[in-house]
C-alpha cells in the first residue's frame, strides 16, 4: 500500500513533468472552450436543442479529454517503460509491477477529472454554463467512459512493438476520431455521411452518454451508449490479458 | 563457507539455439563470481535464470536456498539485481527513485546513506536522463543495494563506462564485497573479471570451458609467455636461426616480440636475452610479458568474430 501511494505520487509528477500529456489534458480543452466561447458565446442555439455552444462543449470536451489520455496518454506511457526497460528493472523488486499499471490508471483518472473540473469552472465562471444533470450521474457516466477508454488503451499498449510506433498509432486512431464522434466538433455540424461513420467510433458513445447526462436524460435513454461502453470495457479487460508484455 | 548459489545441469533454448547446455556450477558465501564469454555465449540467460525472470528447460537452481521460479519473491527481498538492459522514467529524479525503491522492501536501508556513499549526493535532483554512464550504473547499484541484500547480480555492469568510470564502480564493487556480500557478475572485460573475481567461469556456446581462480587459470592454461624489445635496424639472420624450434619471432618496425612456450626449463627472457649478447645486438625496453586472462579467453574461445 505504501508503495502504491508512492508510485501513485511518482507518476503524478511524471505526468505534470511531461509537459506534451498536461497541455492536451489540462490547457488544450480550456483553449478550445475559450476560442469557440469568444466566437458564438453561449446564447441558446436552436440547432443545438435549445443549449449554448458552452453547454455542449464542456461535456464533449470531456470527452476529448478522455479519448487523448486513454489513447495517448496511456499507450505511450506504457509502451515506453516497456521498451527502456523500466517494467523490467520493476520485475527485480518484491513489488508486482501491477502496482506501476494501477498508480498509472489513478493518475490518469485523477488527471482527466481535473480536465473536466477545469472545464466546468471556466464554463460556469464566464460563460454562466447551464447543467441540468445529476452530479453523481454525470461522475458515474465519467467513470465508465474512461474506462472503457483506458481499456482500449491497454489492448493497445500491448500491441506496440515500441514507443514511437505507440505515438504515430495513438495519433492516427485519436485525431480523426475527434473530429467524426463530435467531441471537437458539436455533432450536429456533421454531415450525414460522417454521422454515419461516427457510429462506428467509440467516443461517439461518451459523446452522447456525456452531453444527454448532462441535460439530465435517463440512463434509459442512453442504453446503446452504455452497451457499447461497457461492452469495450469488458472487451478491454480480457483482450489486454493477451496483448500485455512485460518486455 | 555456505554455498549461495547452486546450479545443476541448466539448459534453456529459445526455438532452436541452445542458449545454455547443462551448466552447473556453485557459488559460495562471500565470493565475487565472474561469467565472462563471447557475446551469445549464455551469460545474461544464466544470470536471469538464477534471478528467476527466465525459467530453465532442465536442470535445478538453488539460490539462497529457494526455487527462484517457484519462491521468486522471496529472491527478490533478498537479492539486489542490476539488469543489462533497464532504464528509469527520464524525468524521475534520483533521489526520487531511490524514495520509490526503497519503500518496495520491508527492511530498506537508508537511502540517504547510500546517496552520499556512492558519490550522488551532488546529483540528487538531476533527472535520470541527464545523468552520465557512470552515475546511472551507480545508481542502478545503489538500487541493487537498497533491500541489504545477501547476493547481488551484476549484469555487465561497466560496458560503455570510460576507464574512470570503470575503476570507480570496481572499486565499488570491492567495497561492497569487504561487507560480506556475494556477488555474481557478467563481463565481456576480461581485465575486469581478472582484477575483481576470485573465481571466473568462461562460457562459450552455452558451455562452462573452465573454472578456477583467474591465476590459475591463467597458469594452467596460459600457453605462452612473450619478450619483447626494441632494436635499432634489423636483426642479423643468424639470430633468428639460433633462435630455438617452437619459438615465434614477430617484427613489427623495430619492436620485436618472442612469443615462447610457457613452463620451460631456462626461462625464455634467458634465453632471448643471452642470443641478444651472444649476437652483440644493441636491444632497448626489454620486457617480459606473462599471458592475461584475455590470453586465456582466447585460446579457449578462438579467435573468429561472434554476431
Amino acid at each position: 500500500m505504501k508503495s502504491l501511494l508512492k508510485m501513485t505520487w511518482m507518476e503524478a509528477k511524471l505526468f505534470l513533468r511531461e509537459p506534451v500529456g498536461a497541455f492536451f489534458t489540462l490547457v488544450f480543452p480550456l483553449m478550445m472552450l475559450f476560442l469557440f466561447g469568444s466566437m458564438y458565446g453561449n446564447k441558446p442555439i436552436a440547432e443545438f436543442g435549445g443549449q449554448g455552444s458552452i453547454d455542449i462543449s464542456v461535456p464533449a470536451y470531456t470527452a476529448m479529454i478522455i479519448a487523448t489520455t486513454g489513447l495517448m496518454g496511456l499507450i505511450i506511457t506504457i509502451a515506453t517503460y516497456r521498451e527502456k526497460g523500466v517494467l523490467r528493472r520493476l520485475r527485480t523488486t518484491p513489488i508486482s509491477p501491477l502496482v506501476v499499471l494501477t498508480a498509472q490508471i489513478i493518475v490518469l483518472f485523477s488527471m482527466t477529472t481535473l480536465g473536466m473540473l477545469l472545464l466546468v469552472i471556466a464554463g460556469k465562471l464566464v460563460y454562466h454554463m447551464h447543467f441540468e444533470g445529476n452530479a453523481f450521474s454525470v461522475l458515474a457516466g465519467f467513470t465508465l467512459s474512461t474506462l472503457s477508454f483506458y481499456g482500449l488503451g491497454f489492448v493497445l499498449a500491448g500491441l506496440m512493438p515500441t514507443a514511437r510506433t505507440a505515438q504515430v498509432i495513438g495519433m492516427v486512431i485519436l485525431y480523426p476520431m475527434l473530429f467524426l464522434s463530435g467531441a471537437g466538433i458539436p455533432r450536429e455540424l456533421l454531415p450525414e455521411a460522417i454521422k454515419k461513420v461516427s457510429a462506428f467510433l467509440p467516443l461517439t458513445y461518451v459523446v452522447n452518454l456525456l452531453r444527454g447526462l448532462w441535460i439530465g436524460e435517463a440512463w434509459g435513454e442512453h442504453l446503446l451508449d452504455v452497451g457499447v461502453l461497457a461492452g469495450i470495457l469488458i472487451l478491454g479487460v480480457v483482450l489486454s490479458r493477451f496483448t500485455f508484455r512485460w518486455e | 563457507m555456505d554455498t549461495i548459489i547452486q546450479v545443476e545441469g541448466l539448459c534453456k533454448t529459445y526455438g532452436k539455439t541452445v542458449a545454455v547446455n547443462e551448466v552447473s556450477f556453485d557459488v559460495k558465501e562471500g565470493e565475487i563470481f565472474g561469467m565472462v564469454g563471447p557475446n551469445g555465449a549464455g551469460k545474461t540467460t544464466t544470470i536471469e535464470c538464477l534471478e528467476g525472470l527466465r525459467k530453465p528447460d532442465h536442470g535445478t537452481v538453488r539460490v539462497l536456498g529457494v526455487d527462484p521460479q517457484r519462491d521468486g519473491q522471496i529472491l527478490r527481498t533478498r537479492t539486489g539485481m542490476q539488469l543489462q538492459q533497464s532504464n528509469l522514467p527520464e524525468r524521475m529524479k534520483v533521489w526520487e527513485a531511490l524514495d520509490l525503491y526503497a519503500s518496495f522492501y520491508p527492511k530498506a536501508t537508508d537511502w540517504q546513506e547510500m546517496l552520499v556513499q556512492l558519490g550522488l549526493e551532488e546529483k540528487r535532483n538531476t533527472p535520470f536522463s541527464k545523468l552520465s554512464g557512470g552515475q546511472k550504473q551507480r545508481l542502478f547499484i545503489a538500487l541493487a543495494l537498497l533491500p541489504d541484500p545477501q547476493l547481488i547480480f551484476l549484469d555487465e555492469l561497466t560496458t560503455g563506462l570510460d576507464p574512470q568510470a570503470r575503476h570507480a564502480i570496481w572499486d565499488l564493487v570491492r567495497e561492497v564485497r569487504s561487507k560480506g556480500k556475494t556477488i555474481l557478475l557478467t563481463t565481456h572485460f576480461m581485465e575486469e573479471a581478472e582484477r575483481l573475481c576470485d573465481r571466473v567461469a568462461i562460457l562459450d556456446h552455452g558451455r562452462i570451458v573452465a573454472l578456477e581462480t583467474p591465476a590459475a587459470l591463467i597458469r594452467n592454461l596460459g600457453s605462452e609467455e612473450r619478450v619483447v624489445f626494441s632494436v635499432d635496424g634489423s636483426l642479423p639472420p643468424a639470430f633468428e636461426n639460433a633462435l630455438s624450434g617452437g619459438n615465434r619471432l614477430e617484427i613489427q618496425g623495430e619492436r620485436v616480440t618472442i612469443h615462447g612456450k610457457n613452463h620451460r626449463a631456462v626461462p625464455l627472457v634467458s634465453e632471448v636475452v643471452e642470443l641478444l649478447t651472444a649476437h652483440s645486438v644493441p636491444f632497448r625496453d626489454l620486457r617480459t610479458e606473462q599471458p592475461t586472462l584475455e590470453d586465456v579467453f582466447l585460446s579457449l574461445t578462438g579467435r573468429e568474430m561472434r554476431e
